[in-house]
């Protein structure tokens, strides 16, 4: 297959390309979803990370 | 000196990338004053930028010249690193654990890694445990970044290694210590899109020079005939098929002869579990979730991410193995020969002290009329060598030049002069492959490649080294209540002993495709010591303190052990087993496979179930700290984001 005759060596390279697709359709179907919302605590979390920084 | 074997527009195109880095850097800075910016300026950026980012950060000069070298060795089972990097490294860590880090990290108020750590498990051991540990490995693999970028300059510009090394140092340097993370995401996207570009280009040119991918991959399995007799010892069957498999040695084979199965163990416990188990627990990555804005942009990179990881391992490991049918088949050196070695003992593998030398004659070719050589290659072995090493085809031009054909595959091709020697230097195939086969504007586009790749990369490492070092060592063992401040100036010597350290290591570490094994061995000891307290103390309620703190002494412990006394290559460049054994490289060397395997495929298990067992033997957490970390059950509505100002 595609030159390649181990088909455990065909398969980490189609499983490579699926695993990317897999990717590319996860991120198509849930590109709205997820938590937008902004919390109390992730406002105190990036005041202190945005003073970690500055000092650095 | 570098300006000369250079060139002034080489130097300038270089010099103009920096100078566009630099600007975007403090740009990105300059609009993220306060902390709703911070949180709400991610939201307006596209999310290919954003996927961009994260690429560019966890993929280095180890993964492109590294682990692309070692596919040219080993060739195409190296795949499934790339299967692991995308379907471990992105779908797993993406969609399974960034959420939850990001929540966990916001609720706990963490700010690295450690720090995340130590407040789960309410622990300032912990904290200060895991921080020694990065602060004191991680030099190593940044180390691995800086060989990886250093062999590329190396190649393509015929300057001494160790002035490479130096000059890719300082650039680095400069860039971590002028702030290398601050506006990030500007610079990190920046960079990732020019190694988009250069790796889709790479590929694209690799198969169209070999056929075709059909055709390139047929040439490449007929050429298994061709597999260097010291890779087929160890059970290489050619570049398109798996290594031999099985344990032991079978009987008749000679005492001091290697197993046949051990490139099976290190094709797949070093370079496929070591790496792609390990990018789990990667201190930058942990960190990366917490810096996100939201549980949709996680989302959102997955898409982008899995495409880019495939355009960067997928294509070296590809081109990697794919380089043997060019450097076999399809390449022609045109020049004067300027010099030619009629002996050399070629250094083919070293450990430590012991050498194993081939004695060969070496040609030296000027390639642009400058009277000084481009192109050195093995003429031919000589005496027992002969069968072993490849004979080039030279013919005649007539008008002082001569066509050569080295008929070599990726390792006999990768020679380089070490001191005033010449060795075999496996992690210089991607670069010579660049260099021989790709035309000069491209050498430069993946000198930028490699350059962005490493300066993202190692800006991450070392500012993670440095913050381990002042907030999670010194700022918890001396400074405690100390919330900022003191920690300063703690982080910056941090950054430059972690930097001097890893200069140092690249200055000496060369060969025997160290930047693999360098990577392996810190991805490997972070998911030992880490891996189950991070997926415990994520997961499992029922996860204690006394647990993870085992878990992680024993990960260390055996990792530890395992590098300096079983794992016959790093083991044997250090040198203490060889104290204790009387000069073997391995204590289990009459054990065959044992020395080759990884640390982790024994500490990972077995950290893991310390974890489990410890955490039914000893008291659960309270419940107030289980609502700290993972929130009530009825969580209060959040209130409307407000500007909240940074003070300095």
């Amino acid at each position: 297959m595609l030159g390649i005759e181990d088909p455990f060596v065909w398969l980490a390279y189609v499983l490579s390309a699926v695993s990317t697709l897999l990717c590319v359709v996860y991120g198509i179907v849930n590109w709205n979803r997820g938590d937008d919302s902004v919390a109390a605590e992730d406002i105190e979390w990036a005041a202190h990370e945005a003073e970690a920084r500055q000092s650095d | 000196m570098l300006a000369q074997a250079i060139g002034p527009f080489e130097v300038s195109l270089v010099v103009l990338y920096l100078a566009v880095v630099a600007y975007l850097g403090w740009l990105g800075y300059r609009r993220t004053q306060n902390a709703t910016d911070y949180l709400i300026a991610g939201r307006k950026a596209h999310p290919f930028i954003m996927a961009l980012s994260y690429g560019s950060t966890f993929i280095s000069t180890s993964a492109i010249v590294g682990f692309g070298g070692v596919a040219g060795l080993f060739g195409m089972s190296v795949l499934w690193l790339t299967f692991f990097n995308i379907f471990v490294g992105i779908f797993i860590a993406f969609v399974v654990l960034g959420g939850p880090v990001r929540r966990m990290g916001h609720r706990l108020d963490a700010h690295t890694f450690p720090e995340f750590l130590g407040r789960r498990y309410d622990s300032r051991f912990i904290q200060v445990f895991a921080g020694l540990i990065i602060f004191c490995f991680m030099p190593v693999y940044a180390a691995a970044v800086i060989i990886g970028g250093t062999e590329f300059i190396t190649a393509a510009f015929k300057i001494d290694y160790h002035v490479a090394v130096l000059v890719l140092s300082s650039i680095v340097a400069v860039y971590v210590l002028a702030g290398g993370l601050k506006g990030v995401m500007y610079t990190d996207a920046l960079q990732g899109g020019i190694m988009f570009v250069g790796m889709g280009v790479l590929l694209v040119s690799a198969y169209w020079i070999v056929g075709g991918i059909r055709q390139g991959h047929a040439d490449l399995t007929a050429m298994a005939d061709q597999v260097f007799v010291g890779f087929k010892a160890i059970g290489h069957r050619g570049w398109t098929a798996l290594p031999a498999f099985g344990w032991g040695k079978p009987a008749g084979l000679p005492a001091d002869a290697p197993s046949p199965y051990d490139l099976w163990y290190i094709v797949f416990t070093t370079i496929v579990l070591g790496v792609g188990i390990g990018v789990l627990a990667q201190p930058q990555l942990v960190v990366r979730f917490m810096t996100v804005k939201s549980k949709r942009e996680l989302n959102r990179a997955v898409l982008t991410g899995g495409f880019f990881i495939l355009m960067m391992t997928g294509v070296a490991f590809t081109v990697g193995a794919l380089s043997n049918v060019y450097f076999y088949k399809h390449e022609k050196i045109v020049g004067r020969i300027v010099g030619v070695t009629e002996r050399a003992d070629v250094i083919v593998k070293k450990e430590r002290d012991v050498e194993k030398r081939l004695p060969c004659k070496l040609l030296h070719v000027d390639t642009v009329d400058d009277n000084e050589p481009d192109f050195h290659v093995i003429a031919e072995g000589l005496d027992a060598a002969a069968a072993i090493l490849p004979k080039a085809e030279i013919r005649d031009l007539g008008d002082g030049r001569v066509e050569i054909l080295p008929k070599a595959t990726s390792f006999t091709r990768a020679l380089v002069r070490k001191g005033n020697d010449w060795m075999l230097n496996p992690d210089s195939i991607i670069p010579n492959y660049v260099t021989s086969s790709m035309p000069k504007w491209f050498g430069i586009l993946f000198l930028l490649t490699l350059l962005a790749a490493a300066m993202s990369t190692i800006s991450s490492q070392f500012h993670t080294a440095g913050t381990a070092l002042g907030r999670d060592v010194i700022q918890q063992l001396f400074h405690r209540g100390d919330a900022g401040g003191h920690g300063t100036h703690v982080v910056r010597l941090g950054m430059i002993v972690g930097i001097v350290v890893a200069v140092i290591f690249s200055y000496y570490a060369r060969g025997g495709y160290i930047v693999a094994r360098a990577t392996a061995i810190f991805f490997g000891l972070c998911a030992a010591a880490f891996l189950p307290s991070l997926i415990g103390g994520l997961f499992f309620k029922r996860m204690t303190r006394v647990a993870a703190i085992c878990s992680m002494v024993t990960g260390f412990v055996i990792s530890g052990f395992w590098v300096l006394f079983v794992k016959a290559s790093e083991a044997g460049a250090i040198g203490i087993v060889q104290r204790v054994t009387g000069g073997k490289n391995s204590i289990l060397v009459d054990y065959p496979n044992w020395p080759v395997v990884e640390p982790i495929v024994i500490a990972l298990p077995i950290s893991a179930l310390v974890a489990a067992v410890v955490s039914l033997l000893t008291r659960p957490p309270s419940d107030a700290h289980l609502e700290r970390c993972f929130g009530g059950a009825k969580a209060a509505p959040a209130p409307a984001p407000q500007p909240v100002e940074v003070t300095a």
